[in-house]
């Protein structure tokens, strides 16, 4: 037999799950479209095409006397406010919340004509972390979980995903760079965290595994769902709409 | 919070894990050895027996990813027994389900093994 000392799981409620969806509907989210989301399923790490990665984003709050509570509760308030610029979170009106669906604009390359319309859905949440998941469409299929914890008498904020390319078009993408941008992403996000309370030089260690290395071609015509596709096409057709009045 | 605890057992082609208390990404190392212990000598399917689970979050729903392509990759099954209606909900849910077969008992489990070894219907 063996045993060990859990990490502290926070409030340990069945409520901090969400419910179970078949379809998400995020209709209720103002500021960007839903259709990319609205309807789908969710889709995590299980149901991707690509190699399956763990990426691990962690900053140490040197000098901060925060509590993980208190770390979460920020970080879940003003979530949006920590992406870099240029990209978009449109949060759920009551919050980061189990079952709640956010809408996300994303440039898939900085200063990008085609923005990804995508979104997420709080799988989990309690008081030091919060999990999101992806619908179908989404360039990855991912969970990626937000915590807090101390070590060592200092305060460490993480960002870890299990994560996907959703479909080969992604996988390719994902392999010329957009796994690097996407890294970039997560590091700048904890960047700014970490100097919204305090730190004044954060520094971010990343670290990533690639889990499973197979492709899981039975996934290959997830490209039907692709939300790059369906951005790109939107991008494309918008001036022909806009003549139309269809737009 | 509740210490992990797992109790490592093995009935013919199955090795069966008996978790018991909280599972959070904090619990990796721990159920990692317990797989290795649970394969050795050439088992091929891992049941994990929920029955006296207390509590997993979404790290601990993270693990049981790990764990999959771990006994996929050993060509082995992964089976879950004794798991609570909320937790049921959880795994179709994250559509783990879609990879971990659930059943009811240890019992249901263990036929399904059998079953799938000799090619009789389970």
């Amino acid at each position: 037999m063996t045993s060990l000392a859990p990490d502290d799981p926070g409030t340990r409620s069945d409520a901090n799950w969400a419910k179970p969806v078949d379809r998400l509907s995020a209709a209720g989210v103002a500021g960007a479209k839903d259709d990319a989301v609205s309807g789908k399923r969710v889709a995590g790490p299980l149901q991707g095409f690509g190699q399956l990665w763990q990426k691990t984003f962690r900053a140490p709050l040197v000098g901060v006397d925060l509590t993980p509570e208190a770390l979460i509760a920020i970080w879940k308030e003003a979530f949006p406010t920590f992406w870099p610029k240029g990209q978009r979170f449109y949060a759920p009106l009551s919050g980061i919340a189990p079952g709640e669906v956010a809408l996300l604009e994303i440039a898939p390359v900085p200063g990008a004509p085609v923005k990804l319309s995508t979104g997420v859905m709080v799988l989990y949440a309690d008081d030091e972390s919060f999990t999101f998941m992806t619908p179908e469409g989404h360039t990855l299929s991912a969970w990626i979980t937000f915590s807090a914890y101390r070590d060592g008498g200092v305060t460490i904020i993480q960002a870890q995903a299990l994560e996907r390319p959703s479909d080969p078009f992604d996988e390719l993408a994902y392999m010329l760079g957009g796994s690097r941008m996407n890294n970039t992403f997560w590091k700048q996000t904890l960047e700014n965290l970490a100097r919204h309370v305090g730190v004044t030089e954060p520094v971010v260690e990343t670290q990533s595994v690639c889990i499973d290395r197979n492709r899981q071609w039975r996934f290959v015509r997830n490209l039907r769902y692709s939300a790059t596709v369906r951005s790109a096409r939107r991008t494309m057709t918008a001036p022909v709409r806009k003549l139309t009045g269809k737009g | 919070m509740t210490a992990m605890t797992i109790l490592v057992s093995r009935d013919g082609d199955a090795g069966i894990l008996h978790i018991a208390g909280d599972i959070t990404s904090a619990s990796e190392p721990e159920i990692m050895k317990a797989y290795t212990q649970a394969s050795d000598g050439g088992a091929t399917a891992i049941v994990l027996d929920f029955s006296r689970l207390e509590y997993m979050n979404s790290g601990g729903i993270g693990l049981l990813v790990t764990l999959l392509v771990r006994c996929q990759r050993a060509g082995q099954r992964l089976l879950a027994t004794g798991v609570s209606d909320h937790y049921r909900q959880i795994l179709t849910l994250t559509r783990l389900d879609e990879a971990i077969e659930i059943h009811d008992d240890e019992a249901s489990a263990m036929a399904a093994v059998t079953a799938r070894l000799t090619g009789s219907p389970s």
